[in-house]
């Protein structure tokens, strides 16, 4: 089986169109179920008792009047739970450290953040379960704790782990630290390059954590059968790295636990990792009854992960001509409780636009007292390219160069070195920048303080595991069981739409459903811009193979040669040249005869997905900016991205407003507020504030198609490229309408605010 | 003999080694030789490198053909949101 | 603790559950009449994922007690489309790839129908400004926007 299939190009009947996709009826009546939306006869209501301490010793845990209450049927703690050793272990093909999966899951020694589960209950009703909270006592030693990750790197902080050494540090640190680890990409001589340049721009940046935002709390339905089995319903991003985590933390055979995903009401990320799942099934074990448990909002605050907040320092050498002589770069990022910020991916987005030959980047991982942080969206990446394009935005105004220009003279482009590794393919970020250029946009007026801003972005995309199954069913229509979460309600059409075109048939006729855990093998999660690459690859692959079988079932039927038969429009016909002459035969006549030829058709696909093909976008922003309240509006935007090849334009679109809305969410009023005790205070939408329809203008997209070699219809990923480059073209936006630049985010009114006064005062 | 380049963030687990020439045919074996020869290398090598093959990425892909005249180059994975 | 009664119309029948003192209006629909087309997203009124109507009133189900739906006309997703025939509103959000993950889009679809009614022919900074109180994360809005007003020019024949 191929792991990659190449790009041809060809003349297209429905890809690249905008059919209607097959869930919207049940979507816009409310009739698609989502977590919370599935419900068992007996089924018990299960809920966690969290930390009200940032940092503390667990030192003893009285459930007894908890499980005397009436109504109450099943307590766990982290007596529950097998202690995991601390090795990566191989879920699916995911490295994780169990370690800590097992401890964020439910707290061992310590509570590690305000929000981490230490109990957790099933009882009749939800009124009884949260009275079985009140009941539960837990005796805390209160430690001092450390939120800002500068704060979180001295030596002398409050440590959360006495046994974390700083890896990648040599020789290997005397001190534990709450540095885990720190890494450093580079290529050429960054000095060197520095001593080259004429103009050096340096910065320092801070940003605050903010969350994916999902509307849907997380939500689960397990049902454990006494002969050792689990049935689990649940929101997920991906149901067999969810099964891989339950099995492995509940020291279950994986193939005892299946797991329905239901459909997903937003991830971006924050769904590709377990919470309740694996503490629903063990109460379920304990109970004997089906145990339900969904998040409440300040639950989804308080305890899932939010990004990490960060301190992001970049250094800029260039000459007066404007070429880059050297680039640094310094990340610090909180990774929460346990290690694992994405600053490994930020690191290497960072500066991947540019063609450089002097480059630094060194990242710190860095564990504080939050919840432990969870992937979002092209996770890392808009926190580097914050600083980088504000620095890159600030370096072209010193030099009087245009900001698109600039971009174009130190433009990436295929054979581009990067400087962690690899050579880049064929890409399109000049098209882009040329694009963005030639915008309307980038030419219209602006009134007094108002301003615009340019800012790009790089995402690498991925492929992974994926495996797919195509049943031709008797009366010719076909079945597409995909094992990707389709998250936005695209990809599923645009898997069907594949397989239509590989077959010539209407888009119709495909019937895409998303299978459970027993339905296929394993299927990395719906993240990394992956699905409509790696799930569409394993559609065509599966959809050559029924063709494949329906040319030698038809030469069976007919009795003429297999090389006689081609399969053209929708249908198998004589092929030219063939030899030999035969009524053409339809997939709904073959069908119904398939049983009785040998059995039913069908195609499948296995595959590890290579060769995705990263993704860049450029975007432009005007902003106003209220000099009295520090508003800033966003008057305009444009997104003009690479995607390969927009499968279901109309789905493209959705994912590069959707993406550049969450950008300026996390611009221009997001942010984590915690109080001296640690302890979170905005754990709801009113005060953790997301771009609202008043908020936002009209979101212009462009799409642009430099095709992925690597896939049949040269697809690349396209979901979180639109992320990353929102934050840093408002801030050159509002540089250029008033001329301040901002350093922190987010550019919230009293921020703005203050920095124009501050100005005001240094000017005076 | 490949040619064997490690990405500059492994550094500290090869003692700043960073190119190498290696007798091996397939990824599978590539790890195998980088992690007798560098310990400290071992832990990350499955967990978290993919693999650049004349500059073509694979990851999780242990049984990738490696060419005598193939550069590799060892790249930490990338995972997404 | 025992149970109150309650008795009132949703969607125009007439139906009854017992509920306790401190249940929502949300929680009786969603788990007493198993009518889980509303959604809760936060639970204390700024998502606007449970938006209902109330004797035609917009109102954010979790902010209103279940006692209090006692004789009262309540509408819900469920009973937005006629039978197989989608309302309008359904039909261009399809049409226009209004929803994406679909979570918010049953309370934007109540909230965007209310608007209509009161005014048939809003400008576009009216459908925002009115749909304000419903957060989207995964479309930006644009589509959305986009599809009630093509929706409202369909329906007032335009």
């Amino acid at each position: 089986m191929p792991t990659t299939l190449k790009y041809q190009e060809k003349d297209l009947k429905l890809v690249g169109t905008r059919p209607p996709r097959p869930d919207g009826v049940d979507k816009v009546t409310g009739r698609a179920r989502f977590g919370a939306d599935y419900n068992l006869p007996g089924q018990l209501i299960g809920k966690v008792l969290r930390s009200p301490h940032a940092h503390a010793r667990i030192k003893s845990i009285d459930t007894a009047a908890a499980l005397a209450l009436p109504g109450v049927k099943a307590v766990v703690t982290r007596d529950d739970f097998a202690e995991m050793p601390d090795e990566m272990a191989a879920v699916g093909e995911l490295m994780i450290n169990f370690r800590d999966v097992t401890r964020n899951m439910m707290a061992r020694e310590k509570a590690l953040y305000d929000g981490h589960p230490v109990a957790a209950v099933a009882a009749v009703s939800e009124s009884v379960a949260r009275a079985a909270l009140a009941l539960i006592r837990v005796e805390y030693e209160v430690l001092p704790h450390v939120i800002d990750v500068v704060e979180a790197m001295q030596p002398g902080a409050p440590l959360l782990h006495e046994d974390q050494f700083t890896v990648g540090v040599k020789p290997k640190p005397e001190r534990p630290s709450n540095i885990a680890k720190r890494l450093e990409f580079g290529r050429g001589d960054v000095a060197a390059g520095f001593a080259q340049a004429e103009v050096i721009v340096e910065r320092e940046f801070n940003t605050k954590p903010v969350h994916q935002g999902y509307i849907e709390p997380q939500a689960c339905l397990a049902s454990y059968s006494a002969d050792g089995q689990a049935e689990l319903w649940t929101s997920t991003q991906g149901h067999f790295v969810f099964r891989a985590q339950c099995a492995k933390v509940l020291q279950m055979e994986v193939s005892k636990i299946r797991v329905t995903p239901t459909e997903i009401g937003g991830g971006f990320g924050g769904k590709n990792n377990i919470y309740n799942e694996a503490l629903a099934i063990a109460l379920s074990r304990k109970s004997n009854r089906p145990v339900k448990m969904v998040m409440t909002r300040e639950e989804v605050f308080r305890g899932t992960g939010p990004t990490p907040g960060a301190n992001v320092k970049v250094k800029l050498g260039c000459t007066r001509d404007g070429r880059i002589t050297a680039a640094q770069a310094e990340l610090n990022f909180q990774a929460g409780a346990f290690p694992g910020s994405p600053v490994n991916q930020a690191s290497m987005c960072a500066f991947t636009r540019y063609d450089l030959a002097n480059v630094q980047v060194v990242g710190n991982d860095v564990t504080v007292n939050r919840p432990k942080v969870a992937a979002y969206r092209a996770p890392g990446a808009p926190i580097a390219v914050f600083g980088v394009e504000s620095v890159v935005d600030e370096m072209a105004k010193k030099l009087g160069i245009d900001p698109i220009e600039f971009r174009l003279k130190n433009a990436a482009k295929e054979g581009t070195q990067t400087y962690y590794g690899p050579r880049l393919g064929p890409i399109g970020y000049i098209q882009t920048l040329e694009a963005a250029r030639a915008h309307a946009h980038y030419r219209a007026p602006l009134g007094p303080n108002q301003g615009r801003g340019v800012a790009t972005g790089f995402w690498f995309n991925i492929g992974n595991e994926t495996t797919c199954a195509l049943n031709l069913q008797e009366d010719g229509t076909l079945t597409l069981m995909l094992g990707t979460i389709d998250v936005a309600g695209g990809s599923r059409a645009a898997m069907a739409m594949m397989v239509a075109e590989e077959l010539g048939i209407e888009f119709e006729r495909v019937r895409p459903v998303v299978g459970d855990t027993a339905a296929l093998g394993f299927n990395f999660l719906t993240a990394g811009s992956r699905s409509t690459f790696a799930s569409g690859m394993a559609s065509v692959i599966a959809a050559r193979q029924v063709i494949e079988k329906l040319r030698a079932r038809v030469a069976k039927i007919r009795e003429v040669p297999l090389e006689a038969v081609a399969w053209k429009d929708g249908q198998a016909r004589p092929a030219e040249g063939g030899g030999a002459q035969f009524a053409p035969m339809t997939l709904a006549e073959i069908a119904k005869m398939a049983g009785k030829t040998g059995g039913t058709i069908a195609g499948h696909a296995e595959i590890n997905a290579q060769g995705a093909g990263p993704g860049f976008g450029t975007h432009i922003v005007d902003v106003e900016v209220d000099r009295e309240t520090g508003w800033i509006r966003i008057l305009r935007y444009t997104v003009v991205q690479d995607v390969g090849k927009a499968i279901h334009p109309a789905y493209v679109e959705g994912q590069l407003q959707g993406g550049a809305a969450q950008g300026i969410g996390w611009a221009l009023n997001e942010e984590y507020f915690y109080g001296d005790d640690g302890v979170l205070q905005n754990p709801g939408f009113l005060d953790y504030r997301m771009p609202v329809a008043s908020d936002l203008p009209y979101i212009d997209t462009v799409i642009v198609e430099v095709p992925n070699p690597n896939h049949p219809y040269g697809v690349r990923g396209c979901g979180e490229v639109p992320i990353i480059a929102p934050m840093a073209a408002i801030a050159n936006a509002v540089e250029n309408a008033i001329g301040l630049r901002l350093f922190a985010q987010p550019f919230s009114p009293p921020r703005v605010l203050k920095a124009i006064e501050d100005a005001a005062a240094a000017r005076d | 003999m490949a040619r064997v380049v490690l990405s500059s963030a492994l550094a500290p687990y090869t003692d700043g080694e960073l190119e190498l020439e290696l007798d091996v045919t397939n990824v599978r074996q590539l790890f195998k030789a980088l992690a007798e020869r560098y310990p400290d290398l071992r832990d990350h090598l499955e967990a978290g490198i993919a693999v650049a093959i004349d500059n073509e990425i694979y990851q999780d892909a242990l049984l990738q053909p490696i060419a005598p005249d193939s550069e590799v180059i060892l790249i930490t994975k990338i995972a997404g949101g | 603790m025992s149970r109150n009664h309650v008795s009132t119309t949703v969607n125009g029948d007439r139906v009854e559950f017992l509920c306790e003192t401190g249940q929502t209006l949300l929680e009786a629909l969603r788990d007493e009449l198993r009518l889980t087309g509303t959604k809760e997203g936060c639970g204390t009124g700024d998502c606007g994922a449970c938006s209902v109507t109330v004797d035609g009133r917009l109102v954010c189900a979790c902010l209103m007690l279940a006692v209090e739906a006692e004789d009262k006309a309540i509408q819900t997703i469920e009973g937005m489309a006629a039978g197989e025939a989608l309302h309008p509103l359904q039909k261009k959000f399809i049409e226009h790839a209004a929803l994406q993950c679909g979570i918010c889009t049953p309370g934007i679809l109540i909230a965007a129908r209310a608007l209509l009614e009161r005014n048939p022919d809003p400008s576009e900074s009216e459908v925002r400004y009115w749909l304000a109180g419903n957060l989207c994360r995964c479309t930006g809005y644009h589509k959305i926007v986009d599809a009630v007003l093509d929706a409202a020019r369909e329906m007032r024949g335009a």
